[in-house]
């Protein structure tokens, strides 16, 4: 069960390209792990590391301390490619928590919600305003539906319903989904399709 | 009843609990499909919780991403990339035999690419909601199938409820006119889509293809199109079953009994006329040429021969730097290193035959690799009862045994860094097929040609000799 997510307050990290697919944030060849910790270690690996394995000193993933920048103000179309949810493992266990972006990828918004880990949408104002002012801590307040930065208007944010309140009360979603069995039962008592 | 379309055709008919301004719906799923690497949290979350898999007989597994696809040594030992691939491997065996589920394994003649597999076997039909932890399901759409990939938490929720919690996605409709020109395949026709609404373009969609370029594609490639949906950032694609759909899917190993009746419904799942969408894209089928893709993101798409652009954008030129391309230069003129035929994209019999078609009695360019993988077992079998294997052995490329293989490059089979791919795989991204490697998207054909001439070429050059 996903920790629960209220508010945040961190310093962003931002990755301005556009486009990081899945693929950057955890290479295919780290996905033969049947567990889901550890791959903090991995993310971003391309970008991270040279080909032998040494870290790359310039990338600025490894100059930065996570405990610091938990939140990642990325480029649009963030997160797309595939449906690994090692995605939002890797980047939780690497430290973030949030990610920021002007469209994020529809699979990869509904992992991470499951995870605790918070993607947020902004119009391009609002991404250019953060981008402007790294040092400057951000804060995600969930339960408001805003990011607030210094004494900028709060800017706000949506979250699907659903998602937000389980993250504000830590909700199991798996067990919310198993309180529904006498529906579940009932639609395969009178209107399930032809079994296969 | 309002006009509907496909999806809210789709939609209704698996709805357990409607959707509120508070809680998603609860949708059921007729059809999970499962595969190694996406699943193993999965199982360990149900098991943690006392849970079993609820509904065995709709869930189905295989092996693929992870599994080598050079055979067994004489020790009987499969060649796995790592112990990682082979723990993975094993893991889902262990958990498809303690929870009843039915796994096609090594031993299996119905193996292959879950996408390739699903279809083949008559598991996937109109009208039904097919998923898996894997964002190509969409695949599946190419039969009038609600299909959409899940996260590894959600491949939980329907291992153990065999529901998922849904919202109602925004409907776009992408309608391909007019004739498609000889050599012109689904490959094309998905990336000139792709192209056209730009990689983010459908996210928060669900596609629905329609027009009579698409109506004119054979099933595999209505799946080669609805396969690449997610590459417009759309969950999935959808096309409307139709007399082609249902000839495909007669004598397939677990349609219904009284497949006649269940026909005469699947034909009434079309969009109403009148249903409207939230978008309409509309492409000219006839002007769509081979396409190749000069960058590393899906809708860099342009035909075979084009110039590349000019950057319009900072990840533009990023995407052109990383390629070794310039602006503005033809991309055929680059030395290409391997060629991959295969994946859930284009690894179906009839991508096989249009690459071999071009192969035949040609020789691939010495210093290029070629590697063709089958989809699944039964394209195996049936492209070896054809000789097509000895066509592309004859011709100097490696006939392998089915799996992912090189579109993901978990298994051992990449792109060594630098070099430059003619892939029928659907994604180009920056290590996509191996760290740095370079990827070319294009069809099978175009591949093929590719690996004769050494470097990117339009296959109907070689198409007119066949046909003169
Ligand atoms: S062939 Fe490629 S895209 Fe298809 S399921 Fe395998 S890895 Fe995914």
């Amino acid at each position: 069960m996903p920790e629960a997510f209220k508010v945040l307050t961190s310093k962003t990290l931002t990755l301005s390209q556009a486009n990081i697919d899945t693929d950057q944030i955890i290479p295919a060849r780290f996905l033969t792990t049947t567990s889901r910790e550890g791959l903090g270690a991995h993310a971003f690996h391309d970008w991270r590391y040279e080909a032998d394995g040494s870290a790359k000193p310039e990338a600025v993933l490894n100059r930065i301390d996570p405990t610091e920048q938990r939140i990642l103000l990325a480029g649009p179309n963030f997160a797309c490619g595939s449906s690994r949810e090692h995605a939002p493992w890797a980047l939780l266990d690497y430290g973030f928590r949030a990610v920021i972006s002007t469209e994020i990828a529809d699979i990869f918004t509904s992992n991470a919600l499951k995870n605790g880990f918070l993607p947020i949408v902004v119009d391009q104002a609002t991404w250019d305003d953060l981008a402007a002012h790294p040092e400057q801590p951000v804060t995600i307040d969930l339960e408001a539906g805003e990011i607030r930065r210094g004494n900028v208007a709060p800017v706000p944010f949506k979250v699907e319903a659903f998602a937000r309140q389980c993250l504000l009360d830590g909700v199991d979603t798996l067990g919310w989904l198993q309180s529904k069995l006498p529906y579940i039962q009932t639609y395969e008592r009178f209107r399930e399709p032809e079994t296969i | 009843m309002s006009a509907r379309t496909l999806y809210e055709k789709v939609w209704d008919r698996h709805v357990v609990v409607p959707e509120t301004a508070e809680t998603p719906g609860v949708m059921y799923v007729d059809l999970h499909l499962v595969h190694e690497v996406t699943s193993p949290q999965a199982f360990s979350e149900i098991e943690a919780r006392g849970l079993k898999v609820r509904r065995p007989d709709r869930t189905f597994a295989t092996l693929d991403h992870s599994t080598p696809t050079l055979p067994a040594g004489a020790d009987g030992q499969r060649p796995y990339f790592t112990a990682a691939a082979k723990n993975q491997v094993e893991t889902l065996e262990a958990n498809c035999e303690r929870h009843g589920v039915e796994l096609a394994g090594w031993d299996s003649d119905q193996r292959g690419v879950v996408h390739v597999m699903g279809p083949e076997l008559g598991l996937t039909q109109p009208g039904m909601t097919v998923v898996c932890g894997d964002s190509h399901t969409a695949t599946h759409g190419a039969f009038g199938a609600l299909a959409f990939g899940i996260g590894t938490s959600e491949v939980g929720h329907v291992l153990a409820t065999q529901c998922l919690l849904q919202r109602r996605a925004k409907s776009m409709r992408v309608t391909v006119g007019g004739a498609l020109r000889p050599g012109v395949s689904g490959k094309d026709v998905a990336l000139a889509v792709i192209a056209a609404i730009g990689f983010g373009g459908g996210t928060g969609y669900v596609i629905e293809y329609a027009g009579e370029a698409v109506r004119s594609l054979d099933m595999e490639g209505r799946m080669t199109l609805c396969n690449m949906s997610i590459e417009a950032g759309a969950r999935a694609g959808m096309i409307a079953p139709d007399q082609t759909t249902i000839d495909w899917l007669r004598g397939r190993r677990h349609v219904p009994a009284d497949f006649d009746t269940a026909a005469a419904d699947w034909l009434t799942l079309a969009s109403d006329p009148g249903a409207t969408f939230d978008k309409e894209v509309v492409l000219d089928g006839a002007a769509i040429r081979p396409m190749a893709t000069w960058g590393t993101t899906p809708d860099a798409g342009a035909p075979v021969g084009a110039p590349a652009p000019h950057p319009r954008k900072a990840s533009d030129q990023k995407a052109l730097d990383y390629m070794g391309f310039t602006a503005g230069e033809a991309t055929t003129g680059h030395k290409v290193d391997v060629v991959f035929i295969g994946s859930c994209t284009n690894g179906r019999l009839p991508d096989l035959r249009a690459a071999a078609d071009i192969l035949r009695g040609r020789k691939v360019q010495p210093g290029v690799r070629m590697l063709v993988v089958p989809g699944s077992e039964a394209v195996r079998r049936d492209a070896e009862a054809e000789g097509l294997d000895r066509v592309f052995t004859e011709a100097g490329a490696e006939w392998r045994i089915p799996g992912c293989s090189m579109c993901i490059a978990m298994n051992g089979d990449f792109v060594a860094p630098g070099q430059l791919a003619v892939s029928t795989s659907n994604r180009n991204f920056e290590g996509r097929q191996g760290k740095g490697a370079r990827t070319i998207l294009a069809s099978p054909a175009t591949a093929a040609a590719s690996a004769v001439a050494g470097v990117l070429t339009d296959p109907r050059a070689y198409l007119e000799a066949i046909h003169a």
